[in-house]
């Protein structure tokens, strides 16, 4: 079949009727993307514009105090040296946050891929969707319940054994990563799942017939082939989680401070925006140089 | 934060009160025919509908409502639209500002009898006072002290948030200015604005093995309270009210020797008011002891400034036993901060945050 295509298309010749009265393609390019990029400038352009206008203000442009331009903003690292800890914290928490839902993303992912069929697969990946349509808050709180000292695992732990103590963790960072981890499983899911459904059975076929055991298989067959969708799907992890400020503020109680609740308290609470906004933007570097020092790493995986 | 949440429980109580509309309970009054127009949040008081009714039968006024949002809307509706408000409810931290801005006139006393039974302390407080004239009539008072769970030893102190008798079962409010002022209360400095502000720092930081929590909201200091996650907390006095009447939470609520942080909001009638007359009136209804246990007791109210007026509550009132005439004697009023001690505050309280998740 597939050699018969190729026979025709050779046949044919590269000089089909299609060819004819087209548009010069950078009339069609330019046309198509013209409402993604005006899109794009209207929704994420003017307004990240605006908040680095404001990262350099001295104060946040409401009422009447005379506004002047300052870099002071972004000395705060400099002049707050306690920050340094907090974007470290935000940094490990984000590290784990995403090892870990790239584990049980993946394992989840190429259990759906290679184990279920058909009806079977697609119900089973609305079930993995279906608690993410709730809203992040309301898991976020149940994890309290569930969590916290007489919650739910407390209960359950006692029905087992009833003299143990408390396995409470809330207030914890191991409590912070595991709603980051609940909340931002299912990108890493899809990701993978969409790089591992594209390989085709044969090449795993061929493998175990020649003898490869299933680690063999899942390190040099598995992992680089769906290694595009592990990498989008880390990036897409990574990036909010070390900006996120709900989880850490609801799970973290007094351990819950990382650079996105400092950001959030800039702007609700103290008022001060440029702050905010600069430490936003430091965040934005930081992160864009991480990915820049990896990038080699990440060029290939892509390309794989 | 706490003057939003505050509110909004008052405005959702206020939604059910409409039904309540109808009183005329109040003695008929000769009539001063008129229009006041009140600047106010919405749901706060002033707009109780049948309050509105018995006044414009009584006096023959008739109050209209505009509404801010913000405290910064509200002194931008002052600024901007001259003769538009007669009567404008102010906190005293924004009162020294719209005073200083001569937005405000002074008040003159002898039209607002019931200022007589209305606490001294609250009434000389120097937000609403300027070359020994009065710029507002006190209104409603409410203030943060500690709260602690019922059959514990009552603390006399806030060192009490550092005793290590309570490792890990402290609670602190996640509000800067909150925070500071209760550690500035307790090394004896002035809450708003306090010289040492490294004392301060060292104060909050040396309460790090004690804490358990930093609370946000009512709703989250109710559950976790519930749950017994601690037994000493930095809470409001409105908030204890409303967890002992409507969580049933067995909380005391307890006002140091260093005295609770209060907050005060006030009457004032504007410079360029068209019917000054008719907001004496008003403000005087307001305060009213009439007035206000139907409030207090229909719609939930702060405790007002009048102590006339809460010993007129039913002596059972938990509003009542909670706001005692005794704490107004020893709190200090919130006052409003410039932007760069604001933003010092701010920065500490970041600071000690990142030292107790360390």
């Amino acid at each position: 079949m597939r050699s018969d295509a190729v026979l025709n298309e050779a046949v044919r010749g590269p000089s089909g009727p299609r060819k004819h009265r087209m548009l010069p393609s950078w009339v069609a390019t330019t046309a198509l993307l013209l409402p993604t990029y005006a899109w794009l400038t209207l929704a994420v352009l003017l307004p990240l514009l605006t908040m680095f206008v404001f990262s350099f203000m001295s104060a946040t442009p409401m009422g009447k105090a005379p506004i002047t331009f300052t870099l002071k903003h972004y000395r705060a690292f400099i002049d707050q040296p306690y920050l340094l800890n907090i974007g470290w914290t935000s940094l490990v928490i984000g590290f784990w946050t995403t090892l870990l839902c790239a584990i049980f993303g993946f394992l989840a992912a190429v259990a759906l891929a290679r184990a279920t069929v058909g009806r079977m697969r697609e119900t089973l990946l609305i079930l993995i969707l279906l608690p993410f349509w709730t809203n992040g808050l309301v898991r976020v709180f149940s994890w309290t319940m569930v969590l916290r000292e007489n919650g739910f695992l407390d209960n359950v732990l006692h029905m087992v054994s009833a003299d143990t103590g408390s396995i409470s963790f809330l207030y914890t960072r191991y409590a912070i990563v595991l709603g980051l981890v609940h909340g931002y499983l299912p990108y890493m899911i899809l990701t993978c799942y969409i790089a591992l459904v594209t390989i085709d059975d044969a090449i795993i076929e061929a493998a175990a017939s020649l003898g490869a055991r299933w680690w063999t298989i899942l390190f040099r067959i598995l992992i680089p082939m769906a290694a595009p969708g592990l990498i989008s799907g880390a990036v897409l992890t990574f990036v909010p989680v070390i900006g996120s400020f709900m989880e850490p503020r609801i799970l973290g109680g007094k351990v819950g401070v990382t650079m996105g609740t400092v950001i959030e308290d800039q702007f609700t609470q103290a008022f001060n925006w440029p702050l905010g906004a600069a430490l936003s933007f430091t965040l934005l570097a930081v992160v864009l140089a991480i990915f820049a020092t990896f990038s080699g790493v990440l060029r290939r995986g892509a390309a794989a | 934060m706490n003057n939003i949440t505050r509110r909004n429980t008052l405005q959702l109580m206020s939604a059910g009160l409409i039904a309540g509309a109808g009183y005329s309970m109040f003695p008929r009054k000769a009539a001063a025919a008129g229009t006041i127009t009140v600047l106010n949040w919405q749901g706060y008081g002033t707009d109780e509908a049948w309050s509105i009714k018995a006044f414009q039968e009584s006096t023959g006024i008739e109050v209209v409502h505009d509404y801010y949002s913000s405290e910064a809307e509200m002194l931008t509706k002052l600024r901007t639209n001259p003769g538009a408000y007669d009567l404008v409810v102010l906190n005293a931290a924004r009162c020294a500002q719209a005073m200083a801005e001569d937005l405000i006139a002074p008040i003159d006393y002898s039209k607002v009898p019931n200022i007589s039974s209305v606490a001294e302390n609250l009434r000389a407080n120097e937000n609403f006072n300027k070359d020994g004239k009065g710029y507002a009539v006190p209104w409603v008072w409410g203030l943060t002290a500690l709260a602690m769970r019922e059959g514990l030893p009552k603390a006399d102190s806030y060192a009490v948030l550092g005793d290590p008798a309570y490792k890990n079962r402290v609670a602190l409010q996640d509000d800067a200015v909150g925070v500071i002022a209760a550690a500035a209360l307790l090394t004896g400095q002035d809450m708003n604005n306090p010289k040492d502000l490294d004392l301060v720092k060292e104060t909050l930081k040396g309460f790090k093995p004690n804490v358990k929590l930093l609370w946000s909201t009512e709703d989250q200091w109710n559950k976790s309270f519930a749950a017994k996650e601690f037994d000493v907390a930095m809470y409001w006095s409105g908030g204890s009210v409303r967890s002992k009447r409507v969580s049933k939470l067995p909380v005391d609520f307890v006002v140091p020797k260093e005295g609770g942080i209060g907050w005060v909001d006030g009457l004032g009638i504007p410079a360029s008011a068209p019917n000054a007359e008719g907001a004496h009136a008003f403000a005087n209804w307001m305060i009213d002891p009439k007035f206000y246990v139907e409030w207090a007791t229909k719609a939930g109210a702060p405790a007002s400034s009048n102590v006339a007026a809460m010993e007129a509550l039913p002596a059972d009132d938990l509003s009542r036993q909670i706001h005692k005439p005794e704490y107004i004697a020893t709190m200090s009023i919130m006052s409003a901060l410039p932007d760069d001690r604001r933003e010092a505050f701010n920065n500490l309280w970041q600071e000690v945050k990142a030292f107790y998740a360390e």
